[in-house]
């Protein structure tokens, strides 16, 4: 069949900079790049390109632009070219639209329109530079009360505690799987973690055998509905285990990892035969309601001799503060919300921009509701799904965080560009493939640089945005909306955030 | 509202437990009774660190996850033995251990089991070997739903069921792996009633002796001819069945194996690979 789409972006080549070397050919691994038959012309079939921009950084000349096609339809605000190029997709082809990373659409960014504080005059600001500042973060369970015995100079915690986590900063990386994710870019999340000293977590596609010992410290192992490479050894390697409910991108389905990205390696990782598709389906199937979800976290507890929190990550959707609710009271230690911007290596279209509510309205209820009903210490909240400056982690933190999880500004870090591809395994970034050719385009020690110097910046900016507040600890931010106004905002949400509007 | 925490409210510490145990040698018993699902696990950890090889539990009543607490590196297998009926989740992530139960069993029996054996000398209930990925389970009646979901295979860690009597609906929904065996030793007429059997499935086998019809298979099975080396493996099967449950049931091996067995498999290996547009 003759397809009817338009291109989506343009390749333009400045001719008086190329000098024919060739880069672009093996950069683009889309098929935009060709010889021609003897070798003196490369040929442009910009209809396939995704815009990754990999030609244009790697270009040595610089001869490269690649655009959005600027060619369209009749311009129409309802009818738009997104719009019409689906259905002409789905007409070619009759099924669901696939797609990557987190929902593009102009959806209020409430993040946009909310304002911090800063000291002035009546209390001090604090400069981080000169004085200490405190991002340190322990996440799980708090007991009621702490009794305390001191003898002189010692003083000894006599209540027994629950397990917790130490984070030197208050960003952790989200669950992205060993398998939607090639190993170096798996491997570059867990060395980050370990160099910064916070946690990566694993997805669902377990945790590789060599990686147990040195990684498993750092490691949330998730345990989701396809309960891939789940072993008693893989969950008592870690730091914590990870109940997956839902993911922001797609909450309410399961994911399928397509048989042909399960290769050798991974399937040693999750323990199926290779080639065969990784169904997760969309329940957990010993899960139907909030007893079994206990039932599960307790038997995790069990499996693990109570060493390790249990969180449990669902996705933000209406109600959600009435779930989580009902979570805490099911034994979870910490709760991960994932925000319907929350990205992943493939979902469908129409899930991933339909579904869900935004993270900052859900965190704001959630633990509005948690203290009302005086269970907030009973858990800690990490907030999730596109997060992405300092300033949306110390938003989410005053909303009423104790964390966040980063996942789609880590692969940025990585170099990830958005070209929203990520479940067809070309990724051109070396990041969502098992092509073992592009997978070794991202070197997991550089990338692990630059992790590092992304969590090392945002915790400075943190740090500085604390001090002008005039608070020295990250523990002090949390739920203090007092330091945060909205603009722009109508009455309910105003108070669903449980904020004021600017001025006020 | 009061928080409510019902596995830890209450949870005695061990020295108010720990009489309820007695270990000789290498064997413990423990007497289960009025021990909460946390105690009793406490105090079957506490046996096994103490050199226990065999743990008997009397008087179990209800108490959840027997066995999961048992995953000590480098690993020791352990063979319990329970009497009474022992609590959802039993063999919960199981490492290895073999558990006997002179009793029924009741949900989530070998949830996401990683090895070992579990012999059930009664009947079990729902989501029984729920992603199991290596061992072997038998139980000498019948199971309820969703049983097999999801349990996977790979290389040689082939999980194994063996189910003496039936199964309610859902049996081996999404199963990736595995051999399921329902042997049909208590159907009034020869028929299974189960429906939505394989419904998803995409790896492993189900065998079933007795009837089911075409209507009560999900779409993504098919009905293969049985083999001469599935015959060798459902030989092995029933001998090790008899061998457990030989003298509680009424039929011999021989008129076991001489009923008519099905062989279930998956169409494909990616039963949703063309639901998609790129
Ligand atoms: S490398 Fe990426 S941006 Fe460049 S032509 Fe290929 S698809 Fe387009
Ligand atoms: S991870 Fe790769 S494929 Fe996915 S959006 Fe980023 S660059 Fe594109």
């Amino acid at each position: 069949m003759k397809s009817h789409l338009l291109p989506d972006f343009v390749v333009e080549r400045i001719e008086e900079r190329c000098n024919r070397c060739g880069v672009c050919v093996k950069q683009c691994p889309w098929g935009v790049y060709s010889w021609n038959e003897d070798k003196t012309e490369i040929l442009i079939d910009y209809t396939k390109c995704v815009g990754c921009q990999r030609c244009v950084v790697y270009c040595p000349n610089k001869a490269l632009i690649v655009r959005p096609y600027p060619g369209s339809y009749r311009p129409n605000a309802y009818w738009t070219k997104e719009v019409i190029s689906d259905i002409k997709k789905q007409a070619e082809q009759g099924g669901v639209l696939l797609v990557g990373t987190g929902s593009d659409r102009p959806y209020k960014v409430y993040f946009d329109h909310i304002l911090l504080n800063a000291s002035q005059v009546t209390n001090p600001s604090i400069d981080p530079l000169r004085e200490p500042m405190e991002l340190r973060t322990f996440l799980g369970r708090k007991p009621d009360r702490l009794e305390i015995e001191i003898d002189g100079d010692d003083v000894e915690i006599k209540t027994e505690l629950y397990p917790n986590l130490v984070v030197e900063t208050p960003i952790l990386f989200a669950g992205m799987s060993y398998g939607a994710l090639s190993k170096n870019a798996f491997l570059a999340l867990a060395m980050a973690a370990k160099e910064f000293g916070t946690l990566f977590c694993t997805g669902e596609g377990g945790l590789p055998k060599d990686m147990r010992e040195e990684y498993g410290p750092v490691a949330i192992v998730q345990c989701a509905s396809g309960r891939f490479g789940v072993d008693p050894e893989y969950l008592n390697c870690a730091a914590a285990i990870e109940i997956k409910i839902g993911q922001g991108a797609k909450p309410g389905i399961g994911g399928h990892l397509p048989g042909e990205k399960v290769t050798a390696e991974i399937s040693a990782t999750r323990m199926i035969p290779e080639g065969t598709d990784a169904l997760s389906p969309a329940p957990h199937h010993d899960i139907y309601s909030i007893e079994d979800l206990s039932m599960l976290i307790y038997a995790l507890k069990e499996a693990t001799n109570y060493e390790k929190p249990v969180f449990v990550k669902i996705a933000a959707v209406h109600n959600v503060a009435a779930i989580a609710s009902g979570i805490v009271r099911a034994g979870a230690d910490v709760i991960v919300i994932d925000g319907f911007r929350g990205g992943t290596g493939a979902s469908p279209k129409v899930m991933r921009d339909h579904v869900g509510i935004p993270i900052e309205l859900a965190i704001a209820a959630v633990d509005q509701r948690l203290r009302e009903e005086g269970i907030r210490h009973k858990c800690s909240i990490i907030a999730s799904g596109g997060i992405r400056c300092s300033a949306d982690v110390v938003k989410a933190i005053a909303l009423g965080a104790d964390a966040v999880y980063i996942g789609t500004a880590a692969l940025i870090a990585l170099g990830c560009t958005m070209c929203q591809k990520c479940y067809t395994g070309k990724c051109a970034w070396g990041i969502c493939t098992q092509d073992p050719n592009l997978a070794k385009r991202l070197n997991p020690k550089e990338g692990a640089k630059r992790l590092v110097n992304l969590l090392r910046a945002w915790s400075l900016e943190i740090k500085d945005m604390l001090g002008g507040m005039g608070i020295n600890a990250i523990e002090s931010l949390r739920s203090n909306r007092e330091q945060l106004r909205g603009i722009g905002l109508e009455e309910w949400e105003l108070r669903v955030l449980g904020i004021k509007g600017a001025g006020e | 509202m009061r928080f409510v925490d019902s596995f830890l409210d209450g949870v005695r510490r061990l020295e108010e437990i720990v009489h309820q145990a007695r270990i000789e040698g290498d064997v413990a018993e423990i007497d289960a009774k009025g021990l909460k699902h946390k105690e009793l696990n406490d105090l079957m950890r506490f046996c096994v660190e103490r050199g226990a090889k065999k743990l008997i539990l009397k008087n179990v009543c209800g108490q959840r996850y027997i066995g999961t607490r048992l995953f000590f590196n480098p690993g020791v297998k352990v063979e319990i033995i329970i009497y009474g009926t022992p609590g959802n989740d039993l063999g919960a992530f199981l490492a290895g251990h073999r558990i006997v139960v002179y009793g029924n069993a009741q949900d989530g029996v070998g949830n996401t089991m990683d090895d070992g054996e579990i012999i059930v000398h009664g009947r079990a209930g729902d989501v029984v070997a729920m992603a199991m990925r290596g061992g072997k389970i038998f139980i000498r009646d019948s199971v309820g739903y969703r049983t097999a979901i999801h349990m996977k295979e790979y290389m040689d860690r082939v999980p194994l069921l063996v189910v003496g009597g039936t199964a309610q609906d859902f049996l081996g929904e999404y199963m990736a792996g595995g051999r399921v065996v329902l042997l049909g030793l208590n159907l009034e007429n020869g028929r299974h009633r189960c429906h939505y059997i394989g419904t998803g499935m995409h790896g492993g086998v189900i065998y079933l002796r007795g009837k089911v019809e075409k209507y009560q298979l999900g779409k993504e099975v098919g009905v293969v001819e049985m083999e001469e080396e599935d015959w060798k493996f459902l030989e092995k099967v029933v001998d090790e069945f008899c061998g457990y449950f030989g003298r509680e049931i009424k039929m011999e091996r021989d008129e076991i194996l001489g009923g008519n067995f099905m062989k279930l498999i998956p169409v494909t290996k990616r039963p949703y690979g063309k639901v998609y547009s790129y």
